[in-house]
């Protein structure tokens, strides 16, 4: 494991930048918009920043480190982690959190739409990605490929009916997915106790076995999907796999957090369980790394964040033409769009 | 449009587009010449002094069409408005004020949708569950389909199913129940069965900034599903008494509250508005309202201005960016004031407050068409196959060689509603000047 970890020096690199962009970004610049009085559009947009995954990343960080770039991921709108990782750049990610052209969806998405080649968002409708993650699963296997889809959804979201649909015809069908429950206790103000008969969400998928893991843990969360990964990749079908972990922050930007739970219970959490800090820990430990490197690799993440910031802010705001984009396929869409009046007709 | 351009082609997109109507270079240049980016919902200098609010208790009590239900069952309805109290309410008071009498007065009546307990992410519920108990009001799990499906059944047993669907953007998984059971219960039954208990309320329409999953109007999606009906509100008295009414109407009724105009101007956090971002609201939308029991009647529009030139119809939000467009064909400010025809400024518009969606109130609307001749419908849903391609159609049947123009539609552009081209995708005042005047000039 030491090894594995060592030879991967990427690995804390990317932790420890994915842990900066979401503190340094959430907490240093974000959060102070937010009490800002009469904020005005650009504010607005700043706050729009929502559903970040501070404590979370173990399971983004785990999860892209055990697969390969064949494999598929698909999620909710938790999606920051992943963007950056299979192919985003976090330049990419603020814009689009910003609404800008450079953004990954060119300001069109917002922060809850984010895409690359081998991700597939980034969507907004809570677990409609699930069945979505099906049918990737059903062409991975169609076409033969040695590779997984990995539908990502919360507690809450496991109990919208598509999900237990999915988990049917994936069984039904043996598809190669792993249905990777992110359990992080609550769904906006709900708690898993009270939105769910059931809260061992690994047990809920009838014939398709099902494991849980330590979501706060980054060995825990590789390691299970490598097992995960190699389950399915294996022909065995499906497999249910929850990831404990724990939503530090509210649900949104426009959340503080602390109306359905305690203070204390935040940060106990944050003080026992920070899946950054424990991973610093062991690494100190082990004789991977100093201190004083894990503190450079923290400064680097750090300024590059902070670069990143300004070039977001600096990117220009979507194109007007582009309005009209993106709707049908180029060259198949109807002659024309309707504007508000004649002269605003878009014709193709 | 947007402050970044600068390329080539940008500035011959920019002037192609400034080469359009004479109203448009009007819209742009009004845009172009603020400092300031205009705050969420566009500007709206008449919305805290709309005429259009009841702020005295007097204009209250004497709200139109207004049906005290004071008495029990049975008892006579007392029309006297003597003694009646009225308090300040704004929209999500006056919401909460008409579910708890609806749960006061009706044992059978429960409330119940995501987060509802806590008061919901508008505040609608606010206090509802420690006051009538946590069996009556409820949060569910996060299952849009199955919460409709679930008050489906609760009010084929007779009771009374008030449900949330959080933003209206997230009915859809539920619009099979509603479409395909609520909507079809009694006649597939014969009759033997109905669920005219049911009520689902649910947030909708703009706030500026909500992107792609928290601005949608899907009014019109429900207007072919004959046996539902469709209800918006303007303000606190109007979601007072038509909430009420829908609670205790006979059929399955979708109930959307506009929710920019919940609450008085300003950004509110989360548990007081809204899962995914800040709720902005655009003014004070505050009224007096009668602290009893009332309803007001579900399927009549009600005519807000009088006049003979024009009929204005709309409903939800966009009645207070007509209020504005009235006036500012009335009183153009100066940097408007050459494209609005000294010969229009006197116009006489009669503004409509729809209301009902289904059914819409054709009677009120066709009256009105035949003494002006002219028909401008605003809505915030997309322009193809919205509500006001159903009317344009309707009015035009009935009332063809009335018509001196074409009937105008202002609407959102046929276009999913981005994060960023929400201001520009949502009809605001200047589109509807503009449309007024070119309407008019006809
Ligand atoms: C169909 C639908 N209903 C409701 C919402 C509003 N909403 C957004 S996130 C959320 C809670 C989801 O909780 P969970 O699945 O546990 O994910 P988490 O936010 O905890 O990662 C809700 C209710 C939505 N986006 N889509
Ligand atoms: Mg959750």
């Amino acid at each position: 494991m030491l090894v594995h970890f060592h030879e991967s020096r990427v690995l804390p690199c990317r932790v420890a930048l994915l842990g900066v962009t979401v503190w340094s970004v959430s907490k240093a610049r974000l959060l102070p918009s937010r009490h800002r009085p009469g904020a005005c559009a650009r504010d607005a947009t700043w706050q729009r920043a929502d559903a970040l995954a501070a404590l979370q990343e173990a399971v983004a960080v785990g999860l892209e480190h055990s697969i390969t770039p064949e494999d598929l991921v698909i999620t909710a709108y938790r999606c920051h982690p992943f963007a950056v990782m299979r192919g985003g750049t976090v330049t990419g990610v603020l814009s689009e959190l910003l609404g800008r052209q450079d953004g990954m969806s060119h300001g069109k998405g917002g922060s809850m739409h984010i895409f690359t080649p081998n991700f597939f968002g980034g969507n907004g409708i809570v677990g409609a990605q699930v069945p979505v993650g099906a049918g990737l699963a059903f062409a991975l296997k169609y076409k033969g490929k040695a590779a997984s889809a990995f539908a990502l959804y919360g507690d809450g979201a496991s109990n919208q009916g598509q999900v237990f649909e999915s988990f049917n015809m994936a069984k039904l069908w043996d598809l190669p997915i792993v249905f990777v429950c992110e359990n992080n206790k609550y769904g906006m103000g709900t708690s898993a106790e009270r939105s769910s008969a059931n809260t061992e969400y690994f047990t809920r998928g009838d014939k398709i076995p099902g494991i849980q893991a330590n979501g706060m843990d980054i060995v825990a969360t590789s390691q299970a999907v490598k097992y995960a990964r190699e389950w399915t990749i294996a022909g065995k079908g499906p497999l249910l796999l929850e990831f404990v972990t724990y939503r530090y922050g509210g649900h949104s930007m426009s959340d503080p957090g602390t109306t359905y739970r305690t203070r204390e219970e935040v940060q106990r959490m944050r003080s026992t369980q920070d899946p950054i800090r424990g991973l610093q820990r062991n690494l100190e430990e082990w004789g991977v790394a100093t201190e004083a490197e894990l503190k450079a690799i923290d400064k680097e993440a750090k300024a590059t964040v902070d670069k990143s910031v300004e070039e977001a802010k600096a990117s220009a705001f979507p194109k007007e033409v582009d309005l009209w984009t993106d709707i049908y396929y180029k060259g198949t869409a109807p002659p024309f769009m309707r504007g508000r009046e004649r002269e605003e007709v878009h014709h193709y | 449009m947007f402050t970044s351009q600068s390329s080539a082609a940008a500035r011959i997109a920019k002037r192609r587009l400034l080469r359009s109507s004479t109203a448009r270079r009007v819209a742009r240049r009004a845009v172009s010449t603020q400092v300031e980016p205009p705050p969420a919902g566009g500007h709206l200098p008449g919305i805290a002094t709309s005429k259009f609010l009841r702020t005295t208790r007097d204009a209250a009590l004497r709200t139109p069409g207004i049906t005290w239900r004071d008495d029990e069952h049975g008892a006579p309805v007392r029309e006297i408005i003597g003694g009646r109290e009225t308090r300040k309410m704004n929209v999500y008071q006056a919401v909460r004020d008409a579910m708890s009498i609806a749960l006061m007065k009706d044992d059978t009546a429960v409330v119940f949708g995501e987060d509802v307990a806590f008061g919901g992410v508008f505040r609608c519920t606010m206090g509802l569950a420690e006051e009538f108990g946590r069996e009556r009001v409820f949060n569910t799990p996060l299952s849009e389909q199955g919460i409709a499906g679930f008050g489906i059944g609760l009010a084929a047993m007779g009771q009374t199913a008030i449900a949330e669907i959080q933003f209206a953007d997230y009915i859809f998984p539920a619009f099979d129940q509603l479409v395909n059971e609520a909507a079809k219960y009694r006649y597939r039954s014969g009759g033997q069965f109905n669920v005219g208990g049911l009520t689902v309320r649910t947030p909708t329409m703009s706030v500026g900034h909500g992107g792609l999953y928290h601005s949608q109007s899907p009014e019109g999606f429900f207007m072919g599903a004959a046996g539902l009906k469709i209800v918006i509100p303007r303000s606190p008295i109007q979601a007072k008494g038509l909430l009420l009414s829908s609670i205790r109407d006979p059929n399955p009724v979708i109930f959307m509250e506009p929710k920019i105009l919940y609450r008085s101007a300003g950004t509110y956090g989360f548990m007081a508005s809204s899962e995914a971002f800040p709720l902005t609201c655009i003014g004070n939308v505050v009224e007096q309202v009668p602290i009893d029991d009332f309803e007001l009647p579900i399927g009549r529009a009600e005519t807000l201005t009088t006049g003979t030139d024009l009929t204005l119809l709309t409903w939800g939000t966009p009645v207070y960016h007509c209020e504005t467009a009235l006036s500012m064909l009335a009183n153009p400010p100066p940097s408007l004031a050459k494209h609005v025809p000294a010969s229009l400024r006197s116009a006489k518009v009669e503004l409509i407050d729809l209301r009902t969606i289904l059914p819409w109130d054709v009677e009120t609307v066709l009256e009105s068409v035949k003494k002006t001749g002219r028909l401008v419908v605003v809505h915030e849903a997309c322009r193809t196959a919205g509500v006001g391609a159903e009317i344009a159609a309707e009015v035009q049947k009935k009332a063809f060689l009335k018509l001196n123009a074409p009937v105008r539609r202002v609407t959102a552009w046929d276009v999913p509603t981005g994060l960023q081209y929400e201001k520009f995708v949502i009809p605001d005042a200047i589109r509807i000047l503009d449309s007024i005047v070119e309407t008019l000039a006809y």
